[in-house]
């Protein structure tokens, strides 16, 4: 049982938790990740450590309610606790002095690119961010993307705030105002990291994506998270969850994901109904 | 009871007694254990067909060669509980070896009976006493010496790791046990399935260690949570044992593995056993639903036979082992197979899959496979299963288990490097007593032997908690460590 220390919602089903890990705090470096299971008969999920506090021994979580696991996660107030939390697993982001590096995040793979974006700061990279989400009220971590960022953009797919357009079209635009970029990493959505993938590959600029196939143990046992690299099996879990852009098979990635669609939504219908049943007494 | 004393002859009279279990047609739909166990009448009837050999060969057949003359003679004086002391000198978890050794390739192999008649049924016996031990609520807690001081920091609960932190607890070491998975156990937990092993059976052993002051940590995955290094120098462990288990699937590297519906025996069984798909919805993890499919699995060890009998008890129409040499060869305990076979499983033999084929949306519809015939034998002694020419045809299937064995999980190697490993990532170690190249770090179980045995993982456990205690006695004891 790990107990939450905190826990606020950033935007509309998009929350922020701080846990009680101690040897996780300590020991996680940017890109890892730990493998949570909310309660008794939860389902492990991999969650991005956004962030850790090793003094308090906390690590913090960005949420975005899904389907029922990461729903049910974001039910949890302060003071509540999780199952279990195990971590922290994968291989760290590869980090050095590229240049300039762009951190390109999409949705709740803002939250996941962040502390990848920090670690390059630190490192000595010009960092430029580009954040996108649907609409503004979804926009997350703003300040905290400026605050590491020498050049920071929001994006809006109807462009109620920021940049009006893609992720990509604001990369097109950077690459084509001349600057020289050393490297790119995108997180978020398979079509949007496929589509970034897409710009960068006639420039030769080294790309990094990071790939969310379902989980099981984390630990490299099952290879149920099998992604295609450069036509070869490779375990997300262990080998990633950071690849090579310009290698990934996103078809291979985004069939996969399919696998359990129906069971899916079996479940957050059973779930929907649970808390229906609760908000009524 | 006849107190006259039986002749051989009566003896070798006495057929051997089957166990009883559950009906075929029944026990296909459900999770519970195939075999009933024993009554104390029929494991005294067949531990009396036991002619105490003066030379009993089966206690050289058994790799932590029980007295298995010795306790089989206590059954038959109905000294059950007597019986199983007997056993536990030499083997601490006998409820469970009674259930998953293959004992007809061990101590059952070469008992004096087998040629001319059946081999006592030791494993049936091993497992009826330990039983009734712990059914009728006689398991005594051991005797556990004074306290020394030192720590042990145990990695893995798989069998070596609980046999280790078992031998090294009652030595007086205090033993910390850190599991990367929510749960305790290893395969006995996450592998091999409630139908062949009680999981309350694996938890009693775990509580039982609980009860002798073992502490367990799961959640903890050494290298990465914390490393060896650190575990020794900054949390003062005097010793570490690596009992990590062969974790790492192997692929087949045909087309069309990543299609949907395509997995690993261990993501499968995973699935069902760890996270208890078989329950879903009540329980979050889903596995596919196998109702009126056709599922193949390929291989022909004891994991391709859980997997394609948890596939039939998942409600699979045709369940398929397609294996690619003859039933002969096939490393599945006998027993296992033929249950199987009871069950409706389907076997499919000496032929091999060349690609796996999918639908438009990248579900698997079949499996494309070629029949094999069996030509010279290989260094591993077995005949080497060659392709028949033009032999190929379609199998159509919806789900497909691959179970060609295990590698190592490399994060051990990675971690720390000082530890030598062979060219299979396998550690290697002194096999007298499972010291690897790193001072103070031993290792045993299927990290060292490749995908192995239960029983040979107990003993690798052992044999390295006998070689702790010897070097850590030669130490002072340092109880101002924290
Ligand atoms: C390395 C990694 C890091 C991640 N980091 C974050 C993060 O920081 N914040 C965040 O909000 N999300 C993150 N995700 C995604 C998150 O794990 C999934 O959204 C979550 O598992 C969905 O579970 P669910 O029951 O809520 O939804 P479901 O309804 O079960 O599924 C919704 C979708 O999530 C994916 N999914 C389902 N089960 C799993 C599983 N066991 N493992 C992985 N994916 C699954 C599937 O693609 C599915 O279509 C990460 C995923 C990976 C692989
Ligand atoms: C499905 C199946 C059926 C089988 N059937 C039989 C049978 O009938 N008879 C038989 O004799 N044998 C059988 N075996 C083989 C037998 O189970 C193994 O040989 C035995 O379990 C090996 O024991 P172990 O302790 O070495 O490892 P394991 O049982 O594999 O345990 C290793 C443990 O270490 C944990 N771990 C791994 N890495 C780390 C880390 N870095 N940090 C912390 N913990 C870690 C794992 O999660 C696991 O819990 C079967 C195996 C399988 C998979
Ligand atoms: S070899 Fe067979 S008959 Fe002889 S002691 Fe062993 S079990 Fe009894
Ligand atoms: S999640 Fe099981 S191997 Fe990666």
């Amino acid at each position: 049982m790990n107990n939450i220390v905190s826990a606020i919602f950033l935007a509309e089903n998009i929350k922020k938790i701080e846990i009680h890990a101690p040897r996780i705090a300590k020991k996680r470096k940017a890109g890892q990740f730990v493998m949570i299971r909310v309660s008794e008969h939860g389902e492990r999920i991999p969650l991005t450590i956004a962030g850790s506090d090793p003094e308090k021994g906390t690590v913090t979580l960005i949420v975005q309610g899904m389907g029922k696991s990461t729903r049910e996660l974001n039910l949890k107030k302060e003071g509540e606790s999780i199952h279990d939390i195990v971590g922290p697993l994968g291989t760290p982001s590869h980090i050095e002095n590229f240049g300039t590096a762009v951190s390109i995040g999409g949705g709740v793979g803002t939250a996941i690119a962040y502390p990848t974006a920090v670690a390059l700061k630190e490192a000595g990279n010009h960092v430029i961010t580009i954040n996108g989400a649907r609409t503004k009220e979804l926009v997350i971590l703003e300040n905290e993307m400026k605050a590491v960022s020498d050049e920071a953009y929001i994006t809006t797919d109807d462009g109620s705030y920021g940049f009006h357009g893609f992720v990509t079209q604001k990369l097109q635009e950077l690459i084509d105002s001349g600057k020289t970029i050393n490297y790119v990493l995108a997180i978020g959505p398979i079509p949007m990291m496929k589509a970034v993938a897409e710009v960068t590959r006639p420039y030769g600029i080294p790309t990094v994506v990071s790939l969310n196939p379902v989980m099981v143990d984390g630990t490299g046992m099952c290879g149920g998270c099998r992604v295609t690299i450069d036509n070869e099996i490779r375990f997300a879990c262990v080998d990633g969850p950071e690849f090579d852009a310009h290698k990934v098979d996103f078809k291979n990635l985004s069939d996969r994901n399919r696998m359990y669609l129906e069971e899916e939504q079996q479940s957050v219908e059973a779930f929907s109904h649970k808390c229906q049943l609760g908000q009524q007494k | 009871m006849d107190l006259k004393p039986m002749t051989t002859k009566e003896r070798l009279a006495i057929p051997r007694q089957p166990m009883p279990a559950q009906d075929p047609k029944e026990r296909i739909r459900n999770f519970r254990e195939v075999h009933l166990g024993y009554t104390p009448e029929l494991a005294q009837r067949e531990a009396m067909r036991c002619i105490q050999c003066k030379d009993p060969a089966c206690i050289k057949g058994c790799p932590v060669n029980i007295k298995i003359d010795k306790f089989i003679k206590l059954i038959a004086e109905g000294d059950f509980l007597g019986a199983v002391r007997k056993i536990k000198e030499d083997n601490i978890l006998p409820a469970i070896c009674g259930r998953v050794c293959p004992q007809e390739d061990q101590c059952e192999k070469v008992c004096i009976l087998e040629k001319k008649h059946e081999s006592v049924a030791i494993g049936n016996l091993e497992r009826f006493v330990a039983d009734y031990e712990r059914e009728t609520g006689n398991v005594e807690l051991p005797e556990i010496l004074p306290a020394t001081g030192k720590r042990i920091a145990v990695i893995g609960s798989g069998p070596a790791g609980l046999s280790c932190a078992n031998d090294l607890a009652r030595l007086g070491h205090s033993v910390t046990v850190y599991e990367a998975l929510h749960q305790l156990g290893g395969v006995l937990m996450y592998g091999i399935p409630e139908f062949r092993l009680p999981k309350d059976i694996v938890q009693a052993e775990i509580d039982g260690l609980k009860q002798i002051g073992v502490e367990f940590v799961t959640n903890t995955v050494v290298g990465r949570s914390v490393t060896i290094d650190e575990l020794m120098e900054e949390e003062h462990f005097d010793a570490v044992f690596i009992g990590v288990g062969a974790g790492l699937p192997w692929f087949m590297g045909i087309p069309g593995e990543n299609l949907l519906g395509v997995y690993s025996a261990n993501e499968f069984l995973t699935r069902v056993n760890l996270m208890k798909a078989y329950d879903f919805p009540q329980s979050d993890t889903p596995v596919f639903d196998c109702r009126d499919k056709n599922v193949a699995v390929f291989g022909g060890g004891n994991t391709a036979m859980d997997a394609v009998r948890t596939a039939k008890r998942l409600g699979a129409e045709h369940a398929y082992i397609v294996y690619r040499r003859s039933e002969a060869e096939m490393p599945a305990r006998k027993e296992e197979i033929d249950h199987a076979k009871n069950e409706g499983i389907e076997f499919l033999l000496l032929m091999n899959p060349i690609a796996f084929i999918g639908n438009e949306q990248q579900w698997l519809t079949g499996v494309k496979c070629i029949r094999m015939e069996l030509g010279e034998a290989d260094e591993s002694g077995r005949r080497k299963p060659v392709p028949v020419k033009d032999s190929e045809f379609l199998l159509p299937i919806d789900m497909a288990v691959i179970s060609i064995g295990n590698g190592s999980n490399p994060l051990i190697k990675q971690t720390t490097p000082e530890i030598e490993v062979s060219r299979r990532d396998t550690i290697v170690v002194d096999i007298n007593s499972m010291a690897t190249s790193k001072e103070n770090v031993y290792a045993g179980g299927d990290i060292v032997t490749g995908g192995a045995t239960v029983i040979l993982a107990m003993g690798a456990g052992r044999t390295a908690a006998k070689a702790i205690h010897e070097k850590l006695a030669g130490q002072a004891p340092d109880f101002d460590n924290e």
